[in-house]
C-alpha cells in the first residue's frame, strides 16, 4: 500500500455520468491481481474528509499506469469529474484482495457478471483470464442505454450479453434473466454489482464455484475502523464478521451473508 | 527531556501525540505502515467483557468537515484482546492507553482489572461517553453520580492510572469532570463524539443503520477547545485533548487551551501516516519558535495550573 499523488494522464466521459480516468504512479507496481481498489481523496476540497473507494479497472505495470471508471454520483465523485488531465490526485492503494483469477485452470469456462458501476473490476479480471487462454462469457447489466460502457472491450475477450433494466438496449431485465434465458453454463462465476444482483445470483446458483465483490461505506479502507463489516454465513455466535476493505472486497461464493 | 516529551500518569510520552481510541484499532494495520514507537502513546480500541459485533451498516457518513460514525463498540472481547491483540504490541515500547467500555459497572470492573494487570497497559481510559451503544455508556457519561461511582469502582480494581473520557453531549461538562475528579480519576480525556444524524435524501430516512452517530473531525474542534479551556479553569488534572486535529497548528491550539497531550482520530482515515507527520511538523514548529518545551507556548494566565 502506498499513499501517492498520482498524475491524471487521461480523463474522459464514456457514458452518461460515467468517466474513465487513467492514472500514473509508483503504486501501480504493487497491484496484486484484478479486483483491488484505490481509496481516492476528492480533489480541491477541505470539507470532504473521507476517501472514495474506486476499483482498479485495468493495470499496466510497464507504463506504471492504471485505469479507473467511476460514476459521478455524489459530492466527491462530481468533484473528481472536474479534475483536469496532468493534475495530481491523492490516492491510497492498491487495497484489498481481488478475484482469484490465478486459481482458474485451463479448460474452465468462466462467467463474468457485472452490474452498473460493478463492471470495472471485471475488465482487469477478464484480461488476466484471457491471457491464460481461459474461455469467457460476460453478462453486463445497466439501467438504460445511455449508461452502457465497455461492451466492445469485453467483446474482444469473449461472448458478451447486455441487459438494461428499462429494455432500451440489449435484453430487458436483469443479468439473472439473461443467464436464464440464454441458458448460460459455467464452471466458475465472478460477479460484482449491487447487493440485490449478487444475492439473486447466489440464490439462483447456490452451489456454484466463484467469487463476488462487495461494496460498503468506508472509513479507513485499511481494516482499522470497522466501518465496512459484513457478517459471515458461518456465524456461530453472532459476532463473526469480515471487513470488506481488507478481507475483501472479493469473497468466495456463499462466504458472507448478503 | 526534549521539547516534545510529556509525562502523564502512566504514560511517559516522547511526544504529545497519540492516535485516538477507535481510529487505530490495536495498531495491527497501521503498524505495517510505520514504526509504532514513533508515537507518543496509543489509545486502543474500546474493549468490552464479551465480544461485540456492533451496529449494522452503514456505520459511517460524511458531513461537512466531519463524519458520523456508529460502529457500536465492535471488538473481540476481553479474552481475545488479552490473547491476540496485546501480545503483538509486547515488542514495542510505546505506552498504551486501554479504552474500556461496558453496559454494567461489573463489566467495567472486570475489564479494568484484567487489562490493567496485563503488564503492557500504562493507563486505562474509561469510555463513559460512547453515543453508539443503547444501554449504559452514555448514561454513565451524563449522570455525575453514576460517573463518580463508576470511576471509584474502577479505581479500586485498577493496577494503573485511570483517565475518564468525557462526553460533550451534556449541558455542563464541568459538573461531570468535577464528580470524576473527586472520585479519584487520574486524568481526563475529551472530547468523545457529538451525537448527530444525517438523512439520506434518496430514502428520506436516517442514513446510518443506527440512525444516530457520533460526529468527529474538524467540525467539532471548536467545541473540544472550548470544553478543554473551560475545564482548565477548574482542574489541575492532566487532560488529553482531541477533536478534529488535522495539522500541527491544531495541536498547539489544544495545548494552549489547556491540554497536556493530544489524540488524533478521524484524520487517520484521511491519511494513515498523519501521526508521524504531525510529530515531525510539531518538532519543526517548536524549533522555529525556539521554545525549550511545548508547554512554554501557553499563555501565562491560562488556567489554574
Ligand atoms: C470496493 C469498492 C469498489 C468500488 N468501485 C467503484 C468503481 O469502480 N466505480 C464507481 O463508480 N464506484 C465504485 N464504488 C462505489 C463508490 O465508492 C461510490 O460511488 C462513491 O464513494 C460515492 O462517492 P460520492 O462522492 O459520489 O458520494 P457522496 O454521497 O458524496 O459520498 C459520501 C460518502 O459516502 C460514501 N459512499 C456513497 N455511496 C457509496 C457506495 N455506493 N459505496 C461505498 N461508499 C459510498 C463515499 O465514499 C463517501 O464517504 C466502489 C465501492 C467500493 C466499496
Ligand atoms: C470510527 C470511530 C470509532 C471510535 N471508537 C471509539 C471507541 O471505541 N472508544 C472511544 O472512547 N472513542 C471512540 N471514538 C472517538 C474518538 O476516540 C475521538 O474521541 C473522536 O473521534 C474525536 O476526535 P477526532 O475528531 O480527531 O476524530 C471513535 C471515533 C471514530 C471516528
Ligand atoms: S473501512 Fe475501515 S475497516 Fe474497512
Amino acid at each position: 500500500m502506498k499513499k501517492e499523488n498520482m498524475t491524471i494522464t487521461n480523463h474522459r466521459r464514456i457514458a452518461r455520468n460515467i468517466y474513465e480516468m487513467e492514472l500514473e504512479g509508483k503504486l501501480v507496481q504493487e497491484t496484486a491481481g484484478p479486483g483491488q481498489f484505490l481509496h481516492i481523496l476528492p480533489p480541491a476540497s477541505d470539507s470532504m474528509l473521507l476517501r472514495r473507494p474506486i476499483s482498479i479497472c485495468k493495470t499496466d505495470k510497464k507504463t506504471s499506469r492504471l485505469t479507473i471508471i467511476y460514476r459521478a454520483e455524489g459530492k466527491g465523485t462530481n468533484q473528481l469529474a472536474f479534475a483536469p488531465e496532468e493534475s495530481r490526485l491523492d490516492v491510497m492503494g492498491p487495497l484489498g484482495n481481488g478475484f482469484p483469477a490465478e486459481n482458474v485452470s485451463p479448460g474452465e469456462h468462466v462467467l463474468l457478471t457485472g452490474g452498473g458501476i460493478g463492471v470495472p473490476p471485471l475488465y482487469d479480471t477478464a484480461c488476466d483470464l484471457r491471457e491464460k487462454g481461459i474461455e469467457l462469457t460476460t453478462v453486463l447489466g445497466f439501467s438504460d442505454k445511455e449508461t452502457v460502457f465497455y461492451e466492445e472491450r469485453f467483446r474482444e475477450l469473449g461472448d458478451v450479453y447486455v441487459s438494461t433494466e428499462d429494455g432500451s438496449y440489449g435484453t430487458a431485465g436483469f443479468v439473472t434473466d439473461v443467464i436464464a434465458s440464454e441458458k448460460l453454463s459455467f464452471d466458475r462465476i465472478f460477479a460484482c454489482g449491487p447487493v440485490p444482483m449478487l444475492k439473486a445470483l447466489e440464490d439462483a446458483y447456490p452451489n456454484a464455484r466463484g467469487s463476488i465483490s462487495l461494496e460498503e461505506r468506508m472509513g479507513c479502507g485499511l481494516g482499522v475502523c470497522l466501518a465496512c463489516v459484513c457478517r459471515s454465513r458461518e456465524d456461530s455466535d453472532g459476532t463473526d464478521y469480515r471487513k470488506i476493505c481488507s478481507d475483501g472486497p472479493v469473497f468466495s461464493w456463499g462466504e458472507v451473508l448478503l | 527531556m526534549s521539547r516534545m516529551s510529556v509525562s502523564l500518569p502512566g504514560l511517559e510520552m516522547k511526544n504529545p501525540v497519540m492516535p485516538a481510541s477507535g481510529c487505530f484499532g490495536f495498531g495491527e494495520e497501521i503498524g505495517t505502515l510505520y514504526d509504532l514507537d514513533e508515537l507518543g502513546a496509543i489509545a486502543l480500541k474500546a474493549t468490552t467483557l464479551e465480544a461485540r459485533y456492533g451496529n449494522e451498516t452503514p456505520r459511517v457518513a460524511e458531513t461537512a468537515s466531519g463524519m458520523l460514525n456508529a460502529i457500536g463498540l465492535q471488538n473481540p472481547g476481553l479474552e481475545k484482546v488479552l490473547s491476540d491483540k496485546l501480545p503483538p504490541l509486547a515488542s514495542k515500547e510505546v505506552p498504551l492507553l486501554a479504552n474500556i467500555a461496558g453496559s454494567t459497572m461489573e463489566d467495567y470492573e472486570a475489564v479494568a482489572d484484567a487489562l490493567s494487570a496485563s503488564g503492557r497497559v500504562g493507563a486505562l481510559e474509561l469510555n463513559i461517553s460512547c453515543p453508539n451503544v443503547k444501554q449504559g455508556g452514555i448514561a454513565f457519561g451524563t449522570d455525575p453520580d453514576l460517573a463518580a461511582e463508576l470511576t471509584e469502582r474502577v479505581k479500586a480494581v485498577s493496577h494503573v492510572p485511570v483517565y475518564v473520557k468525557l462526553s460533550p453531549n451534556t449541558s455542563d461538562i464541568t459538573v461531570i469532570a468535577d464528580a470524576v475528579e473527586k472520585a479519584g480519576a487520574d486524568g481526563l480525556t475529551l472530547i468523545n463524539t457529538l451525537t448527530g444524524m444525517k438523512i439520506d435524501r434518496k430514502t428520506g430516512r436516517p442514513l446510518l443503520a443506527n440512525q444516530v452517530g457520533g460526529l468527529s473531525g474538524p467540525a467539532v474542534k471548536p467545541v473540544a477547545i472550548r470544553m478543554i479551556h473551560e475545564l482548565r479553569q477548574q482542574t489541575t488534572l492532566p487532560i488529553i485533548g482531541m477533536g478534529g486535529i488535522m495539522e500541527a497548528g491544531d495541536i498547539i491550539e489544544f495545548i494552549m487551551a489547556g491540554a497536556d497531550a493530544v489524540a488524533v482520530g478521524t484524520a487517520n482515515f484521511t491519511n494513515p501516516f498523519i501521526c508521524p507527520e504531525l510529530i515531525g511538523e510539531l518538532g519543526s514548529m517548536l524549533e522555529h519558535e525556539q521554545v525549550d518545551h511545548l508547554y512554554d507556548l501557553r499563555a501565562e494566565e491560562a488556567g489554574v495550573r
